[in-house]
């Protein structure tokens, strides 16, 4: 492998049958399974045969829907999900490499249930815990909660009166609800729990510390209730097509998902990603940005062009995405992959159009050509997520906040992440 | 002829975070680390047990204003840890403790049925209430809710989610690759519900589950909780010490179901139960003695009684006299986070019962301690245990028991080796599962969906 370039990590976004709107309808889509355990036991362990570093679950506080402001009446496509942290969980002891990443959306739920949600997810799978954060403007969810409101707006009018503001608010409290379920995670140390039968103390209470949190649309005392996770800090991750979400990528994630369509706009994208990383001052850190594309794979030449074709045709429609839509071969999507990687990329996250289909192409078919390559792990090299994606495991903030100054006059602060790692 | 025997329904509770458990046992694991739950899980299910059952808090205990540290402190997720064990367990029922207050519906909803999905038709939900601004501070809410509101609240809160467990039909999905036809009703999942404490409408996300409904449980023994649990819960937890005690609960809120229009065999009552086996009586009982000894150190006598007296009382001896000095009757703020200091109503009367209690037996503090809050329920050989376990079942006083071991994971396994065996020769334990899901196994009827009102509305709008 080129010393030059690091290793590409590759993830997969599972949701329903495929990205397709008509994947269900694919032969071998299982589609009166997407309720059951057991099809996303085999998904998941699909993408670990291929040695994926981790796979995404999506996830809504919404019935799917093909607008963007709501409901819709249409029996045509899938709809009806699970909760993707028990999805995670129930995969959880059925795999041993791959790393579990469910959806949450912080708008509407309680940053202390999911700060100890996922610290549990890290428990039951032995440190491959990560979350995908997401935020929800759409007034269907909210009304699903009655506690706010939101007026209408959708991919029709993106420069309504409202919608700048609306979204720079719920990106800036995604920000806070992120801030308070690390704080969380770092509530206890790793060495709280002390059972000392000779003074009867099952903690050391100073090694619990108050979260102490206090924002514009929540505040949280803590500690939490779970001890810190096997990671430390799970990782956190979001999706980011635009300039504001770009800030919560850079503040508070350790992998963002951007949506660029060709090279020159994912050089654009990363240089953006890097600025705001800078000025939120955390250049020190590992920030991974991964490119998001929808695949459709086929090992023959013109095979998946067909197949697209014929599940646009089942659609009633030539479907697009935020994301590119790719069709080719696994050479082709390699030969993009890597040029992508030059232009500053550090990992891609494939949506597959049909999980039946696309998923064993890239775990069968992209992974062996990366691998001929040099561009791909050929075995997992490392037992928790943090670790596939080189990420070292934090200190404890509020451990080190003694030993800070020492480490500051000694001029290694920026290498106190990398202990216990 | 004499009736039939009554069948014994049996589930465990994963000891947490209170004094019963004995963390300094050598034998004592990790009450974090999974392959505790995985343990506890599959001995239970080993055993052919209906559930297992898993507790929950929401903010570290305080007392004296730091957090207290005596006993086990933390504890993992409730739903994560049920969807995990999911997957090492067949047929045994997942039993979850889920706070109504700092919850909303369509998230509790959600994720129940998801469970249900995941776990193929085991799902149960615990519902508690609480209303206090202590644990109000770790959600956006605050202390948001006046006592007397939380069991309208958690009533309301749990006919929502009815609501939306029932709003998807159960052959919703069609899934037809051929026509292209996914969902029969285009209108699947619509929900609109208005009361004192809940304004949402929408579309619920997740279709109907394998059980209908989780099956519900409700713990308490107050006026409130008797009612709500009658109304509204398939199973009902509580403690009591005697067969009397226990029957006089029993026939109470049997007698109450008539009054929903509900049988006496819609809702079961399963108190919580902890045991302590031995070769022999004598064995059993010495070692009951030494696990009442290790739950309640000196410290945590001081400490019990500090939560009553409301007062620092570190000063006092443990193994001396009750303190002289009445309980500060004012506001409960030493101890917070415990649901214990509910108990203490009346504070003054309390203290002059235990004063009582203690000179009539020469009781230090801790030995006054230990008689209030360390008894066992069962202590014997397994013979006596099973026979004891039998004789309240068959009495009346309950349908069985929620054991609660003092060890942790391995606190079940005598159990299911030597008491569950006996009670299966006696006719009164099943042999086997002979359901797969948790209703099957408490033998609850699955409840039909009732989304009629769309269903009716569609046709008039078909009509018009």
């Amino acid at each position: 492998m080129s010393a030059s370039l690091n290793p590409l990590h590759l993830a997969v976004a599972l949701d329903d049958a495929g990205w397709h709107p008509a994947a269900w309808r694919e032969p071998g889509a299982r589609p009166r399974d997407l309720l059951t355990a057991g099809y996303w036991a085999d998904a998941v362990a699909e993408a670990e045969r291929g040695l994926l570093d981790f796979v995404t679950f999506e996830d809504s506080l919404a019935l799917q829907s093909a607008g963007r402001t709501g409901p819709d009446d249409r029996t045509d496509q899938v709809r009806g999900r699970l909760d993707a942290v028990l999805v995670a969980a129930r995969v959880a002891p059925l795999t041993t490499h791959i790393g579990l990443v469910p959806t949450a959306v912080a708008t509407h739920t309680e940053p202390f249930h999911l700060s100890k949600a996922i610290a549990t997810l890290d428990y039951v799978s032995s440190g491959r815990a990560g979350l995908r954060v997401r935020v929800s403007a759409r007034p269907d969810e909210a009304a699903h909660f009655g506690r706010r409101s939101f007026p209408p707006f959708g991919a029709a009018e993106p420069g309504g009166p409202h919608v700048p503001d609306l979204v720079t608010e719920l990106y800036d409290e995604a920000a806070d609800y992120v801030e308070v379920v690390r704080r969380l995670w770092d509530s206890w140390e790793d060495d709280a729990e002390i059972r000392e039968v000779a003074t009867g103390r099952f903690i050391d209470r100073n090694k619990l510390h108050y979260a102490d949190f206090h924002g514009r649309h929540f505040s949280v005392k803590g500690p939490s209730i779970t001890p810190r996770p096997p990671q430390g800090q799970p990782v956190v991750t979001a999706l980011a097509d635009s300039a504001v979400p770009y800030r919560l990528v850079a503040r508070a994630a350790d992998v963002g998902y951007v949506t660029a369509h060709d090279a020159d706009e994912a050089r654009t994208v990363v240089a953006a990603v890097r600025a705001e990383q800078e000025a939120a001052g955390r250049n020190d850190d590992t920030v991974h940005v991964f490119g998001d594309l929808v695949v459709f794979l086929d090992e023959r030449p013109g095979v998946a062009r067909t197949r697209r074709d014929r599940l646009d045709a089942l659609a009633g429609e030539t479907w697009t995405s935020d994301a590119e839509v790719f069709t080719g071969t696994p050479s082709q999507l390699a030969d993009l992959l890597l040029e992508r990687r030059r232009a500053g990329l550090t990992g891609f996250r494939l949506r597959p159009a049909t999980i039946g289909r696309d998923l064993p192409a890239i775990t069968r078919g992209l992974v062996p050509e990366l691998q001929a390559r040099g561009a791909f792990r050929r075995s997992y090299e490392a037992r928790t997520l943090r670790g596939l994606l080189g990420l070292p495991r934090p200190a404890n903030r509020y451990a080190t906040a003694a030993t800070a100054v020492t480490a500051a006059t000694a001029g290694i602060t920026g290498a106190a992440g990398t202990v216990g790692a | 002829m004499s009736k039939p025997l009554k069948q014994i329904h049996l589930a465990a509770h994963f000891p947490g975070v209170n004094n019963t458990t004995v963390w300094s046992d050598p034998e004592v694991g990790s009450h974090i680390e999974f392959s505790s739950f995985a343990h506890f899980a599959r001995t239970a299910e080993r055993a052919r047990f209906d559930f297992l059952f898993l507790a929950e808090g929401l903010r570290l205990r305080e007392q004296g204003g730091e957090i207290y540290d005596l006993d086990v402190v933390g504890r993992p997720d409730t739903f994560t840890v049920l969807a995990a064990l999911a997957a090492v367990t067949e047929r045994i029922g997942l039993t979850g403790t889920i706070n109504s207050t700092f919850n909303e519906p369509y998230e509790v909803a959600r994720q129940f049925a998801s469970l249900d999905h995941l776990s193929g038709g085991r799902a149960a939900w615990n519902v508690v209430t609480s209303w206090d601004a202590f644990t109000g501070e770790n959600f956006r809410r605050g202390g948001f809710l006046a006592q007397d509101d939380r069991y309208s609240r958690a009533e309301q809160f749990l006919r929502t989610s009815w609501e939306l467990f029932d709003s998807w039909q159960d052959d919703e999905i069609v899934a037809d690759t051929e026509s292209g036809r996914f969902l029969r009703d285009p209108r699947a999942g619509e929900f609109h519900h208005r009361d004192q404490h809940f304004d949402i409408a929408g579309r619920f996300n997740v279709p109907r589950s394998p059980q209908g409904r989780p099956v519900i449980f409700q713990a308490g023994d107050s006026e409130e909780g008797r009612e709500f649990a009658a109304a509204t819960a398939d199973a009902i937890f509580s403690r009591h010490s005697t067969l009397d005690a226990g029957r006089a609960f029993y026939t109470d809120v049997k007698d109450r179901l008539a009054r929903h229009q509900r049988t006496r065999d819609e809702l079961l009552i399963l108190p919580a139960a902890t045991f302590v086996l031995g070769d022999t009586d004598a064995e059993a009982r010495d070692r009951a003695h030494d696990v009442r000894r290790a739950q309640v150190s000196g410290q945590t006598a001081i400490k019990y009684l500090e939560q009553l007296w409301n007062r620092d009382l570190s000063g006092y001896d443990p193994d001396g006299p009750l303190p002289e000095i009445d309980p500060d009757p004012g506001e409960h703020t030493v101890a917070r986070g415990r649901a214990s200091v509910r108990m203490f109503r009346d504070p003054l009367a309390t203290a002059k019962e235990w004063r009582q209690k203690a000179e009539a037996g020469g009781l230090s503090i801790r030995e006054l301690v230990i008689e209030t809050t360390g008894r066992q329920t069962f202590v014997g050989s397994p013979s006596t245990v099973a026979t004891t376990i039998n004789d309240f079942v068959q009495a009346d006083a309950s349908d069985g028991f929620i054991l609660v071991p003092h060890v942790t994971p391995g606190g079940l396994d005598a159990f299911a080796d030597t008491v569950v065996p006996l009670l299966q020769e006696r006719g009164v334990f099943r042999h086997d599962y002979e359901g797969s899901t948790l209703r099957d196994h408490l033998g609850l009827d699955r409840p039909p969906a009732r989304n009629s009102t769309r269903s009716n509305d569609s046709t008039k709008k078909a009509a018009s």
